[in-house]
């Protein structure tokens, strides 16, 4: 029916027609409210807005805190600021650049690229603004500009405080480094906080902790002169410098782990297992943090980027691997929860199977270990035994206690970017790969192959737990936080994360079976024990890289390097009163107890009775 | 239909396009230290927006109403994806990176949103009913609630604007406006203790900005200071004195129009309003003689948005509203805004092509 259409649009047109009209009078009464308004401003109080323009030489310069100081637990200094000597200029100032620049190089080292950076931010900036022509002034430089100072009208010299690592590589993955602000980073921050400042955390503590080390900007109220140049300060709110902190490592301790590291890829996390401390993080290879301060050249980055052994990489932190063997004795623990009785044994002839006739699931140990109950399967690591145990106690037994300890979430430990591992259910396979679960995935799961991953910061906290007799403590790397103006120190406090799960008859049963690891000739790191004059309870661990098939045998010598296996091993001592629990990766490092052990005891000797004799001296 | 489809440009609103722009060339370079490289960049996007201008430009009406809902449930399933990402990673996330820029899904909800609002409104015949009106809420409230969510309170308000506006073009009675208007006053009191305490303070700020000069009160009294001493006629260009020696923050994205009025004067800045009316009003017109409802709707909401946002950012640094992160339209150095602005624009000249006597 056309009529009616033609009835609608034109009832249509003539609603929208009013609304536009009503719409049309509101737009003119606010172009007549800002009129106005610019007209109160702009006119009527023209003379009051001059003066206070004219006598705007009043301005607000921010001034930068000091930054706080990280040392490790002992004071020792991690990351400090070093004064450095930078030569500005005010362009403005200058009558003749290149002729000024010229007389410049000969007194102080101007590169190209010193110089063509200043030329950029001369272009960018107005030309009453202070810009940076050369930082890092040796003392000779500065020396011999201040002499010659004079010459030169619109260039200073300044004395800056810039961040530097003393340690350099040792530790650079927990401490981290700061850098430039970049763009990025300013969308993400409060940029008021951030006004006068130049740098701040990227990674590790610097960046966990950059509100605690940043300090508060204070502010300079000057006067300036036509030209904008500071003419006089009229007042100023100082800033507050950061807090300074103290952290858990012991540098030396960190020192003895990344040497004993040496040239293996890997990672030493050792843990005080009564408070969750955290006493030494290494990561080897490691970088040098100062490199990344003034910002790295992009040859030089892509170096540490592309290098095959990942030296950017946290591997304590991030890096995830097969925890192998060193699972056992936290298996053994859940087999002993469920009821299975520690003089249990199981028939080990080399080889297990899930049904007669099944796959073979292989024992390290070709001809088997015979009849062996819990402890003798820990202290022999047989695999047979675990293999059984797992099928028992099946995945969702294991995902629950396991995750007791700590497998498979994060550790909430004080750093940006921690791994969570994994610990596999059957939710979880469902869910990322749309399968069900296997008996066969139980199986290889108990000696921590298959999906099992674990960072060595969860394999040094689950041993610390069970160190401390299954209470767990959140690793934490800050110990306390100083107040740099009033000397005053706040201490973090340790965290229980569980309270008592295992029966200590239970414990008591895995404890003496890691013991007897390296103080039994049938114990696979009996070589560790010699010579202890402490008691060590630990476990190996020897991880695969690539699969071995059915009926193959792994031979050391044949396999590439990058395929070997990785060497575990976790510790802790002394083992009747623990003070220290540690976690030792060495990627390819081929079996646990005689490339991983040593590292650990090196570590442990270190800590117990290279520096501790010292401090507890008896007086006598 | 069988009105022939052509392309024709509206010269008018073009030339009040153009005016910005160029303005917007000058001021920059004032406000930006007279870098070249900063008026580079914005001629380049000014550029690359007039070509995004063109290109909808030759969309018809039809096609924008039959896209209407598609482009609402991409705009909808990007932002939940932005969402997410921003609680995966940590801190707010914005925008979707797609390697050569960052894509905004909020800003592509500022066309969304009134598009389909406008293709909720159209279904049955106008006045729009109740029901219609508050199917219309529905659509509008879901993408505000996830704006506000990343969060960025000020875009969502400018994309409840431009929905609720088209709610009103389509002649939702008297009496619902006159019970959400008093709802609203009744929320406010509520409203001051949910909003964060920055917020608080810009609004207290505005009403005395000298108890806190140095703090809080900053940019409210030097950008006041700017505008108030360029006087009738203005110091003249590149000689304000409170932009070039750096009292002003921010004075080449959300506070260049203080650069302006100072340089410029209350003449210029008349001169400028003028413009930005002129745009508006031949928006509107356009609207007006738009061929069906929809595209009647959808040009409506885009030019009253286009006015809110002036009047925001102009009544933000003069003083008289609280200090939001809203650029001055098509003048602001940068902003992504840039882009989906004249995209709208290009939607205005589309529907002034297929005016309805053109036939």
């Amino acid at each position: 029916m056309p009529g009616l259409e033609i009835k609608d649009v034109f009832s249509e047109t003539r609603v929208f027609t009013a609304r536009s009209i009503v719409t049309g009078v509101l737009l003119l009464v606010l172009i007549g409210i800002l009129l106005a308004r610019l007209f109160y401003l702009q006119v009527i109080e023209y003379d009051r807005y001059s003066t206070l323009s004219k006598n705007n030489r009043i301005s607000v310069v921010p001034r930068a805190p000091v930054r706080g100081i990280i040392f490790d637990r002992n004071g020792i200094p991690l990351a400090r600021n070093i004064p450095s000597y930078t030569l500005e200029v005010v362009p403005d100032q200058v009558k003749d650049m290149d002729n000024l620049l010229d007389e410049l190089g000969k007194l102080v080292k101007l590169t190209e690229y010193d110089l063509k950076l200043f030329y950029r931010d001369v272009k960018r900036n107005a030309q009453f603004n202070t810009i940076i022509l050369r930082s890092r002034l040796t003392d000779v430089e500065a020396a011999r500009f201040a002499v010659n100072r004079y010459r030169f009208k619109g260039v200073d010299l300044r004395a800056r405080l810039e961040r530097n690592y003393p340690k350099k590589e040792s530790a650079a993955h927990v401490v981290g480094y700061v850098g430039r602000i970049s763009s990025r980073d300013l969308e993400r921050v409060d940029k008021e906080k951030y006004r006068g400042i130049n740098f701040l955390g990227k990674t590790g503590i610097e960046s966990y902790y950059e509100d605690l080390l940043r300090g508060e900007i204070g502010f300079d109220q000057v006067e300036t002169n036509a030209h904008g140049r500071v003419v006089r300060t009229i007042s100023s709110t100082p800033s507050v410098p950061g807090k300074n902190i103290y952290l858990t490592l012991d540098s030396e301790l960190q020192r003895v782990a990344e040497q004993a590291l040496g040239d293996f890829r890997g990672a030493v996390v050792a843990i005080k297992p009564s408070t969750g401390e955290i006493l030494a993080f290494a990561s080897t290879p490691s970088y040098d943090p100062n490199a990344f301060i003034n910002g790295i050249s992009t040859a030089d980055y892509a170096v540490l980027r592309d290098s095959p052994d990942k030296p950017l990489l946290n591997r304590a932190l991030r890096g995830r691997y097969p925890p192998g063997s060193t699972i056992k004795p936290f298996m053994g623990l859940l087999g002993l929860k469920s009821g299975i009785s520690p003089v249990k044994k199981t028939y080990c002839p080399g080889y297990y199977r899930l049904t007669k006739g099944g796959r073979k699931f292989r024992d390290w140990k070709r001809g088997g270990h015979g009849s062996v109950n819990l402890h003798d399967a820990i202290v022999q690591s047989c695999d047979v035994y675990f293999y059984d145990l797992a099928d028992r106690l099946g995945i969702d037994y294991m995902h629950e206690y396991l995750a007791l300890f700590g497998f498979g979430t994060k550790t909430g430990i004080d750093l940006n970017g921690e791994s969570s591992g994994l610990l596999p259910s059957r939710e979880w396979k469902r869910a990322t790969r749309n399968q069900p679960w296997y008996r066969g995935e139980t199986v290889i799961a108990g000696i921590g192959q298959g999906y099992v991953l674990v960072t060595p910061l969860q394999l040094a906290s689950a041993t610390s737990a069970l160190a401390n007799n299954g209470i767990r403590m959140k690793p934490y790397l800050l110990l306390s936080e100083e107040d740099a103006l009033l000397a005053r120190k706040k201490r973090n406090e340790p965290v229980k994360l569980n309270s008592k799960i295992w029966r200590d008859k239970d414990l008591a049963v895995v404890k003496q079976a890691m013991i007897d690891v390296t103080d039994t000739p049938q114990g696979t790191a009996r070589r560790i024990g010699i010579n202890s004059p402490y008691k060590i309870a630990a476990k190996t661990g020897t991880a695969q890289v690539i699969g071995i098939k059915e009926n193959e045998h792994y031979k050391e010598s044949e396999v590439a390097l990058r395929n070997r296996d990785h060497a575990l091993f976790i510790a802790y001592a002394p083992a009747e009163k623990p003070e220290i629990a540690v976690a030792v990766i060495a990627e390819n490092g081929g079996h646990g107890g005689s490339t991983a052990g040593p590292i650990a005891r090196k570590v442990i000797d270190f800590y117990l009775l290279g520096k501790k004799p010292k401090q507890k001296r008896d007086p006598s | 239909m069988n009105g022939k489809k052509g392309f024709s440009i509206d010269w008018a609103l073009l030339t009040g396009l153009l005016a910005l722009s160029v303005t917007s060339l000058f001021v920059v370079y004032s406000a930006g230290d007279q870098n070249p490289d900063l008026l580079m960049r914005q001629s380049i996007r000014i550029v690359l927006a007039f070509t995004v201008m063109f290109l909808v430009a030759r969309i018809t009406p039809d096609q924008f109403l039959r896209w209407t809902p598609y482009l609402y449930g991409i705009g909808l399933i990007m932002l939940l994806v932005v969402l997410g990402a921003g609680v995966i990673g940590k801190g707010a996330q914005r925008w979707i990176d797609l390697g050569f820029m960052r894509f905004q899904p909020a800003e592509m909800m500022k066309l969304a949103v009134p598009m389909m609002v406008a293709w909720v409104m159209v279904r049955k015949p106008l006045p729009a009913s109740l029901p219609t009106v508050i199917l219309g809420f529905v659509v509008l409230v879901i993408p505000v609630i996830l704006v506000i969510k990343q969060p960025d309170l000020g875009t969502a308000i400018l994309i409840a604007a431009s929905g609720l506006v088209v709610i009103f073009f389509a002649g939702m009675s008297w009496w619902i406006i006159a019970v959400l208007a008093a709802l609203v006053a009744a929320a406010a009191p509520l409203g001051w203790f949910l909003i964060h305490d920055y917020q608080r303070q810009r609004i207290l700020t505005l009403f005395d900005p000298w108890s806190d000069p140095l703090g809080a009160g900053y940019h409210t009294i030097q950008s006041a200071i700017a505008v108030g001493s360029g006087g009738l006629y203005g110091k003249g260009w590149l000689n304000g004195s409170q932009s070039q020696l750096d009292f002003i923050p921010e004075r080449s994205t959300d506070f260049i129009f203080a650069v302006f009025s100072e340089e410029f004067g209350f003449m210029g800045s008349m001169i400028l309003l003028l413009v930005y009316l002129f745009v508006v009003s031949r928006s509107l017109y356009i609207a007006i003689e738009a061929k069906d409802s929809y595209t009647r709707l959808l040009c409506g909401s885009l030019a009253v948005t286009f006015a809110i946002y002036v009047f925001v950012n102009i009544g933000m640094v003069t003083g008289i509203l609280p200090i939001v992160g809203v650029p001055l339209p098509l003048i602001s150095y940068g902003g992504t805004s840039m882009v989906s602005l004249l995209a709208g624009f290009g939607i205005l000249m589309s529907a002034y092509s297929n005016r309805w006597f053109i036939r």
